[in-house]
Parts: C-alpha cells; sequence; structure tokens
C-alpha cells in the first residue's frame, strides 16, 4: 500500500502560488482529509489522537504553571499552593496537569496493549512501534521528573529511590549517581535540573510523535482483522470526515472522564503524603511510586540483588521494541489466534497483578498455611515476572509456530460486510493507490 | 462495537484501575476511621459557612498556638466559598495579630497590626523554637493538612471511591484523631511526652488531647457559651467543625471547581451527543456500516 496519490486541488490563486513553494496545505490535506482509513476500525483506534489532545493539554497546561511554579526547595512547594490559592483557575490548570499525566498513562497504556493484541507491531510496522516505545519510556521520564516539582515528601523520596538505582551499575554508578544529582544527595541542583528537563522533554516527545504519525502515515494503519488494504475504494475511507467525527467524538468522551477526576476527585490519582514538604530528616512509611509505574517497580523489588533488579526493570520496558521479531507468527490480528488470546489475557492479568505487588509493602504475606508464609510479596513478584518475560521469549516465539489460527477473511471489506457484500461504497472514495 | 471489542474495553479500564493504589500509611494497630457526613463531599457540595465560622473560632483558640496556617492571608476569610466573614470583620480580625514589617527608613524592622492581606502569622519563629517548645516535635503547618491525611482504604474500596467520589478519608480521620483519645489497652506502657489515640497509626501520639481546651474530662464545656450561633457545644460538634475547617483552608477553590465542573460536564456531555449523532449520520452513508 504505502505511498499514495495526493487528491489535493489548489483552489486559489495564493493556494496555487504556495503550493509550489511550500506544499504544506497539501501535506495537511493529504494526512488529515484524503488519508484512507480502514473503514473496520474499532474505538481502540481512537487513542492515538486522544494521546495527541493529551500530549497538546499537558504542554499547554505547563507552560502555564511554569509561569507561577518556582523551582527552588524553599519555594517550590510554596509556589504550588500560590498557583492553587492565588492564580486564576490555577487550581484548575493544576489538577489538569496532574491527573492529566495519569490520563495521559491511562490512554497509553490502551494504545499499546491495542497494538499488542492486533499485531500492530509486526511488518511493514516496525519502526513505527519503535518510535512507539521510545515516546513511552520519554514519557515515563517526564511523568517521573514532573512528579519531583511539588516537593512534597513522595517527589522527595521518590527522587532519592529512583536515582539511587544507577548507584547499581558497577564501578561508575556511584559517580553517576552524584552526577545526577548535582550534589551529595537530592537537594536543589536536583531539583533545577529535574525542572529544565521536565520541560525540555515533552518537547523531544512531540518530536517523535510526529516521526511516529509520519511512519504511521507511511504505511498505513492497521485494523482488527489485521489484513492489509488491497482494494482502496472497498476497504479504506477518508479520513475527514469518518475517522474525524469518531475520533473527536471519542475524545470528548475521554474527556470527560478526565474531566471527572479534576473536578470531582482531583487527588484521587495522587499520594496524600506529596501534600507534606519534602523533608530530608524523615522518610515516608512507604514509598511508592505513582500509579502508572507500578508494575515495573513490582519487577524492579522482585529480583533480590540490586543490579539484577535494575536490569529487569529496564529490560522489561526495553523488550518491547523487539516484540516485532520475538512474534514469530504470520497472522497479525490475535482475533484468527485461539491460544494466541490466552496468552495476551494472562499477560495484561499479570501486568496488572505486577502492579499491585508493587504497592504491597515487601514483607506482606500472600500465601500462608498453617501460620506458615509460603508467600510474600517478593515472591509473588518472582512468578509474575517469571510470565511477564515468559510471554515475550517463550510464548510469542513459539505459538506462532504451532498454533492452528482460525480463516482469515478475504479482505477487510469482507470482514465488515460478509464476502458476498463487498460492494462499492457510497459517498466514500479515499484517494486511490498509485500503482 | 463487536462483543470481543467489549470485552476488551472493559479488561482495559481494570488493567487501568486495579493497578491505582492508594498511598500506604502506616497502619500499624490504628482502626479505620468512622465515615463522617459532610456538607462540602459529592459533586455539588458546599461549605456550611457557620461551620467554617465555628471552626475557624476552635482553630484559633485551641489549635493556633502551636500550629500555623502559614499559606493563607487573613483576606481568604471573606473571600467567596468560604467562610464568609465580611470585610469589615477581616479587617478588624487582622488588627488583632501583629506581624513583623520593615525595614523601616531607619533600617530597623518593626512590629505593625496586620492587614487582611498578611498572612497568619506562625507560632514559632523557627522550627527549632518549634520543638523546644513541644517535646521534640514540629506541630505540623495546617495549610494543607486536610489533603496531607488518609487511611488506606484497600482493593477493592478505592475503586468504588471513583464512582462515588468518597474523598473524605482526610477530614474523616481528623475527626477521629481528636475524638480518639483514651486510656491505653491494659498492659500497654505510654511514655512520657506520648499519649494513646485509638486512631493514630501506632497509636502513641506526641500531641495531648487538644479537646481539654474546651471540655472538661466529663465532656461538659468549660464555657457553655463557647459557641455564640446557638449550636450545641459537644465534643463531636468541636472536632467536626474544626476538621470542616482545615478542609476549606486546604482546598479554598474546592466550591469554585465542583461549580465550574457542573458546567464543564453539562457541556462535554451535550457536544458528546452531538458529535455521535454526527458520526451516526456521517457514517450510515456507508454500505453495511454499524
Amino acid at each position: 500500500m504505502a505511498e499514495h496519490h495526493s487528491s489535493y486541488v489548489p483552489k486559489t490563486g495564493f493556494e496555487r502560488w504556495l503550493d509550489a513553494r511550500l506544499p504544506i496545505v497539501r501535506l495537511m490535506h493529504d494526512s488529515a482529509v484524503s488519508y484512507p482509513v480502514p473503514r473496520n476500525l474499532n474505538y481502540f483506534w481512537t487513542f492515538g489522537g486522544i494521546l495527541m489532545f493529551m500530549l497538546v493539554s499537558q504542554i499547554v497546561t505547563g507552560i502555564v504553571l511554569v509561569m507561577h511554579y518556582t523551582p527552588h526547595v524553599d519555594h517550590a512547594f510554596q509556589s504550588v499552593e500560590h498557583i492553587m490559592r492565588d492564580v486564576n483557575y490555577g487550581w484548575l490548570m493544576r489538577y489538569m496537569h496532574a491527573n492529566g499525566a495519569s490520563m495521559f498513562f491511562i490512554a497509553v497504556y490502551i494504545h499499546i496493549f491495542r497494538g499488542m493484541y492486533y499485531g500492530s507491531y509486526k511488518a511493514p510496522r516496525e519502526v513505527l512501534w519503535i518510535l512507539g516505545v521510545v515516546i513511552f519510556l520519554l514519557m515515563m521520564a517526564t511523568a517521573f521528573l514532573g512528579y519531583v516539582l511539588p516537593w512534597g515528601q513522595m517527589s522527595f523520596w521518590g527522587a532519592t529511590v529512583i536515582t539511587n538505582l544507577f548507584s547499581a551499575i558497577p564501578v561508575v554508578g556511584e559517580t553517576i549517581v552524584v552526577w545526577l544529582w548535582g550534589g551529595y544527595s537530592v537537594d536543589n541542583p536536583t531539583l533545577n535540573r529535574f525542572f529544565s528537563l521536565h520541560y525540555l522533554l515533552p518537547f523531544m516527545i512531540f518530536g517523535v510523535v510526529i516521526l511516529h504519525v509520519w511512519a504511521l502515515h507511511h504505511v498505513g494503519q492497521n485494523n482488527p482483522s489485521g489484513v492489509e488494504v488491497k482494494n482502496y475504494k472497498k476497504d479504506t475511507v477518508p479520513f475527514t470526515p469518518y475517522a474525524t467525527v469518531k475520533d473527536l467524538f471519542a475524545m470528548v468522551c475521554f474527556m470527560i472522564f478526565f474531566a471527572w477526576f479534576v473536578f470531582y476527585h482531583p487527588n484521587f490519582l495522587g499520594h496524600a503524603d506529596n501534600y507534606i514538604p519534602a523533608d530530608p530528616l524523615k522518610t515516608p512509611a512507604h514509598i511508592v511510586p505513582e500509579w502508572y509505574f507500578l508494575p515495573f517497580y513490582g519487577i524492579l523489588r522482585a529480583i533480590p540483588d540490586k543490579l539484577g533488579g535494575v536490569v529487569a526493570m529496564f529490560a522489561s520496558i526495553a523488550i518491547l521494541a523487539f516484540l516485532p521479531w520475538l512474534d514469530t507468527s504470520k497472522v497479525r490480528s490475535g482475533k484468527y489466534r485461539p491460544w494466541f488470546k490466552f496468552a495476551f489475557w494472562t499477560f495484561v492479568v499479570v501486568s496488572v497483578l505486577l502492579g499491585y505487588t508493587g504497592s504491597q509493602p515487601t514483607d506482606k504475606v500472600v500465601l500462608a498455611i498453617g501460620g506458615r508464609t509460603v508467600m510474600d510479596m517478593v515472591g509473588f513478584a518472582q512468578i509474575l515476572t517469571a510470565i511477564y518475560f515468559a510471554y515475550f521469549l517463550v510464548a510469542l516465539p513459539l505459538l506462532g509456530l504451532i498454533e492452528k489460527p482460525k480463516a482469515l477473511p478475504a479482505s477487510i471489506a469482507d470482514s465488515v460486510l460478509g464476502p458476498a457484500g463487498s460492494g462499492h461504497i457510497a459517498g466514500a472514495h479515499a484517494a486511490p493507490p498509485k500503482h | 462495537m463487536t462483543t470481543s471489542s467489549r470485552f476488551l474495553l472493559a479488561a482495559f479500564a481494570l488493567t487501568g484501575f486495579a493497578a491505582l493504589a492508594q498511598p500506604a500509611l502506616a497502619a500499624g494497630g490504628a482502626e479505620q476511621p468512622p465515615r463522617q457526613k459532610w456538607t462540602f463531599s459529592g459533586p455539588f457540595g458546599t461549605f456550611d459557612r457557620a461551620q467554617l465560622q465555628r471552626g475557624f473560632k476552635v482553630y484559633r483558640e485551641v489549635c493556633a498556638s502551636c500550629h500555623g496556617l502559614e499559606k493563607l492571608s487573613f483576606r481568604n476569610l471573606s473571600q467567596p466559598g468560604g467562610p464568609g466573614f465580611t470585610d469589615g470583620q477581616v479587617r478588624t480580625l487582622a488588627t488583632e495579630y501583629k506581624v513583623m514589617d520593615g525595614p523601616n527608613e531607619a533600617g530597623e524592622m518593626f512590629e505593625r497590626p496586620a492587614r487582611p492581606s498578611d498572612r497568619f502569622p506562625k507560632p514559632f519563629p523557627n522550627p527549632e523554637a518549634a520543638k523546644a517548645a513541644n517535646n521534640g516535635a514540629v506541630p505540623p503547618d495546617f495549610s494543607v493538612i486536610a489533603k496531607a491525611r488518609t487511611y488506606e482504604r484497600g482493593f477493592p474500596f478505592y475503586l468504588f471511591d471513583i464512582v462515588t467520589q468518597y474523598q473524605e478519608q482526610g477530614v474523616d480521620y481528623i475527626t477521629a484523631l481528636l475524638l480518639g483519645y483514651e486510656e491505653p489497652p491494659k498492659g500497654v506502657t505510654v511514655e512520657a511526652g506520648l499519649h494513646w489515640n485509638r486512631y493514630f497509626p501506632g497509636n502513641k501520639i506526641a500531641m495531648g488531647n487538644p479537646l481539654v481546651a474546651v471540655f472538661d474530662d466529663a465532656g461538659k464545656p468549660h464555657d457553655a457559651g463557647f459557641y455564640t450561633d446557638g449550636t450545641p457545644v459537644t465534643r463531636e460538634q468541636v472536632a467536626r467543625d474544626v476538621t470542616a475547617f482545615l478542609m476549606w483552608a486546604a482546598e479554598p477553590k474546592m466550591e469554585e471547581r465542583k461549580q465550574t465542573g457542573t458546567k464543564v460536564m453539562l457541556w462535554l456531555i451535550l457536544l458528546a451527543g452531538l458529535l455521535y449523532l454526527t458520526k451516526k449520520r456521517i457514517w450510515s452513508r456507508l454500505e453495511g456500516a454499524h
């Protein structure tokens, strides 16, 4: 499929003049109006647009917050309260930004799991997928840095725990940690550099998002059947108005969900401890990261060895980038793979349970028989970690070889209309293919 | 939507939420505080002005000698959504406080009566002075204390809280704490300078029962006219009033937030409905569309 004809026709003299010099209107037209979209996409395909909205929302609210925030250990906490109390709609900006981070992750996890279920990472979408993993990593870094800025107890101690992970690196670990801190503990220099990087990274995310969308528009969208577009007229609809209106509807539904937290439950997703100003001399009873990091935190703590834990945690994210080559199945969509479905849902449940282990004290008893502890939280997390990695390293490579997939529809149109009804689509003409 | 995609949606929703964990306050031996009814809970909740005024009186006469309110200014007391004092009342009130100002033209610092724009003065000049006066413990500032305290709800209750909007863990805890002073159980020794509290994590709290400033051991108020608005002076009432005041102090824009929320929600739901109909209409041009 790939390249398709541009159907843009400049209407005015100015448009013709501009088109010959900088075809930007043509680019917009081709990627947001005439771009052919598989007609069988379900609502899970709206999360890309929702994520774009979240990114813009975070950047806009963030820029306003920076106008009133002071990155200094003596003033950061106070300046956040100043925003909440004295800045017009400051409470709205801050609650949108803080809850927006969680919404961003809810949307991105749905987006990632959708890609995994429908095999969106498979050829020819490997680079598209890897760019997505890069965005995910940048998001995690940005969220972590941002959580430090209010300089509450959880900010300070979260920063201490996470930066200390780098001390596990042999030989140079300690040096690296001192370099990250800009001193011998988490202090004002740390807060300042975290603030600087927290402002920088979203724009890097924006850059990679552009590459991500470019790659997407080059190879075309995957779809629930996993079958590639064969006939543009029958299998696709033009992005505008079909996808535009559907994406908008989904986006507004997501905003309702978002608004529920911002206006009615703004502190639900945060930690009460972060309303206590940072105190380097007082460690909170439980240092718990934000919910979106919990599965990875669970993996980190599952490995008794510090370096091993850090390696496992980073590996659990990095392994996503190798998905296109770990999955050996020729069938793209999980819809037609009965055994894969089982493995996938096991993986989802295991990821959630890993998050649960990450939120609990390590010595909490999970299973006791006759008063004797058989398994504590660490033991439980170890089993889950093993299953997590087995999904990538055992299930995906093997299933492709031994599984017998169900029959695929002949085309996208067939999957919607049935083999008999795949006639013409009245009034809908996506750009025809070049070849 | 197909059945499988509906299933997928439900599963994803679960994934997002089962992983949410509330902060775990050390629950060592402490009981879950009882649920209270608050006028400010729920999507349309508002503060009870009279209650905030009574709560402010309790704060001022009982708590303020040890606990600061440093993020609040006197002027906040007359702002919309708060205790509803008049500007005149606030001006008079402020003059009852002394604040440090300066330097003046002679280069010297001087004390003057507070103005509405001044913040509440701190009870201690520095943390060391606070420690020296309080057995080595610094009494926490009260500006955001109602949001800085909570108790663990546990799975699956925090999931229900998303729907019920129960978020008054902090104030329920503070009320319970104020009423939770009692004799330690038999066989438990409480070290000097500590006190037994049913609801405090670990049960041993440095702060003595603050309500003894208002009530005698039998629970009778020292001054039956403590409240001037006719509200009965009971331990529960006083505890609840000061807690409500602390909630307002921590979230002075709460009413504005919830009221804006109503408008935003109505607008978004209307927009979503219109977009849904538009989407239906546009997609109906396609053969076999659903």
